[in-house]
């Protein structure tokens, strides 16, 4: 076993980093550009149901430090995500893909996790119960314990692999959300997604997003992202896969340290599409100079 | 796409707001005129796409005019090297352009159809470009466009220089066998309306990362949903859908 590996819900990963949702494409575009087979996975664009447009644009406003987005869960529907994008994944990703999901009921979070959980190349679920961005979903489940639960459950009762529920921090108790989760059944606890956030022009007075407001990314929310997964990994026993604002080496460690069992990478990807490799190749000399042997040893390693 | 590292050579304004930056650098993923490059300035979180201009030799021209933070920046930068993804985008098609192309530039979409005119000059056609500006102190590129060998006509809204009025109103009394073109929009749809060949636009739109991955400029066509970023920025006139 190399000094990257992690074991993420029984499936062994080469090394904790993970590109994430919404961030990353159906992987082919990042292809292009590098070998994909070197991270640890990653999760794909968030599918639904149905396919969805998304939100009207502009669905991009810039921020010190991060960005805002409200894409609104643009994706082909789950049925053309089977037939078109995972048999082109296939071709320049050989191992297991995280698969992201939402939904805008609990039956709808069902049937595409069940159609997806039966995929081959599908090693996880990650049924994201905190997208921001579409009105009369996605929010109410994630920042409500019993309706997370129920979703979790719900997931559980037709899927055979790890179900990860992904969490937003837009809520009072991260950690009573994480819970019941856990309780429902939920195989690990993915967080923070996006923080709610907006954008005012001051020439046209308007806001810069369409949607008016939308998830706030990027570095500028590591801090918060590293105090939640703290809060949660203390709080669960199943493994916590740690996001928000990691950009650097660095900042993997320190999140595995809070408790991040893996970490998933966001928007620094759309700034720099090579950095989830760069950042594989400077873990080693990284964990050198702090004197960690393995990254598996230093998970939840806050003294 | 590729990531370079480019050199400033020549960074000087045209007019009050609008610059050209001349870098030098590996260009070789730019294959297509109407391609964008995309810089990462220091302090700011998200890249800004800027249009291709020209390439010659290792040498990268762009022309960009001050709207915000990010232009505000890299007008005051006049040496030092930028971070910058090159070959972004799909361009325009030269083999759509029949004999006689005409080329409507409007303002700040007036620099892509430079690299445009160059090739279709070099493939012997005979090029009409139409340059569309507010006022005379805009005005930019004219003689650029006349030492390449295209014929070139000016319009301003305020009539201060060259006809008076819009690039429709000369593309109206003329014949082309296909239109290009790049501006804001109301131009684009104005260009659209009047023109009578098939043609090709380019769009602009808040981009997240301008190589396809986070859908943040998707627009819908009549062939489907399509990212400015990538599948863009140039549509052909036969798929678009306004949006209004």
């Amino acid at each position: 076993m190399g000094r990257l590996n992690v074991n993420l819900c029984g499936i062994e990963l080469d090394n904790p980093v993970i590109p994430a949702s919404g961030t990353f494409g159906y992987g082919y575009e990042y292809a292009e550009l590098f070998d994909i087979n070197c991270l640890g996975t990653f999760s794909f664009k968030g599918t639904t149901k149905d396919p969805r447009f998304g939100n009207p644009t502009p669905r991009i406003a810039e921020c010190t430090a991060g960005m805002i987005n409200a894409v609104g869960l643009q994706n082909p529907g789950v049925e053309k995500v089977i037939s078109e994008e995972l048999p082109k994944l296939k071709k320049c990703f050989h191992k297991p893909v995280m698969a992201n999901v939402s939904g805008f009921s609990i039956e709808d979070y069902a049937y595409t996790c069940e159609k997806l959980d039966a995929q081959e190349q599908v090693g996880w679920l990650e049924v994201n119960v905190s997208c921001p961005n579409v009105h009369g979903g996605g929010m109410s489940f994630g920042t409500d314990p019993k309706a997370a639960a129920e979703v979790t459950a719900a997931v559980k009762k037709v899927t055979t692999k790890p179900v990860i529920v992904k969490l937003s921090p837009n809520v009072t108790d991260i950690v009573s959300i994480a819970k019941a989760c856990e309780d429902a059944g939920a195989d690990g606890i993915s967080l923070i997604n996006t923080m709610l956030g907006m954008r005012i022009d001051l020439r046209t007075r308007k806001p810069i997003i369409a949607n008016k407001m939308g998830g706030f990314s990027g570095s500028a929310i590591f801090p918060v992202a590293v105090r939640m997964v703290y809060q949660v990994a203390n709080a669960v026993k199943v493994p916590v896969v740690g996001m928000g604002g990691v950009t650097t080496a660095e900042d993997v460690i320190e999140m595995m340290l809070a408790g991040a069992t893996a970490v998933e990478i966001g928007a620094a990807n759309l700034v720099d599409p090579w950095v989830c490799r760069d950042i594989i190749n400077a873990l080693p000399e990284v964990m050198d100079k702090y004197r960690i042997n393995s990254l598996s040893e230093i998970i939840g390693g806050t003294k | 796409m590729k990531q370079g590292f480019f050199e400033i050579i020549e960074n000087i304004p045209l007019t009050d707001s609008v610059y050209k930056m001349t870098l030098k650098g590996d260009v070789s993923a730019i294959t297509a005129p109407g391609q964008f490059v995309n810089i990462k300035l220091e302090g700011l979180y998200l890249r800004r796409p800027i249009s291709v201009c020209d390439v010659e030799g290792n040498t990268l021209t762009i022309i960009y005019k001050v709207v915000g933070k990010g232009t505000q920046q890299l007008s005051q930068m006049q040496e030092g090297t930028l971070d910058v993804l090159t070959g972004l985008g799909n361009g325009y098609d030269l083999t759509a352009a029949g004999d006689s192309p005409v080329l409507l530039g409007g303002g700040v979409g007036v620099p892509p159809m430079y690299l445009l005119a160059k090739k279709l000059l070099a493939e012997g056609k005979k090029v009409r470009v139409i340059l569309g500006f507010n006022t005379a102190a805009e005005v930019f590129y004219e003689e650029q466009f006349r030492a390449l060998g295209a014929s070139v006509a000016v319009t301003t809204v305020d009539g201060s220089y060259g006809t008076k009025g819009f690039v429709t109103d000369v593309l109206n009394t003329e014949s082309y066998s296909h239109f290009y073109t790049c501006g804001p929009e109301p131009m684009l749809k104005a260009v659209y309306k009047a023109s009578t060949t098939s043609g090709q636009m380019s769009f602009e739109k808040r981009m997240g990362c301008g190589f396809g991955a986070c859908m943040g400029c998707s627009c819908k066509t009549i062939t489907g949903y399509k990212r400015i970023c990538k599948e863009g920025p140039v549509m052909r006139k036969e798929e678009i859908l306004w949006e209004d």
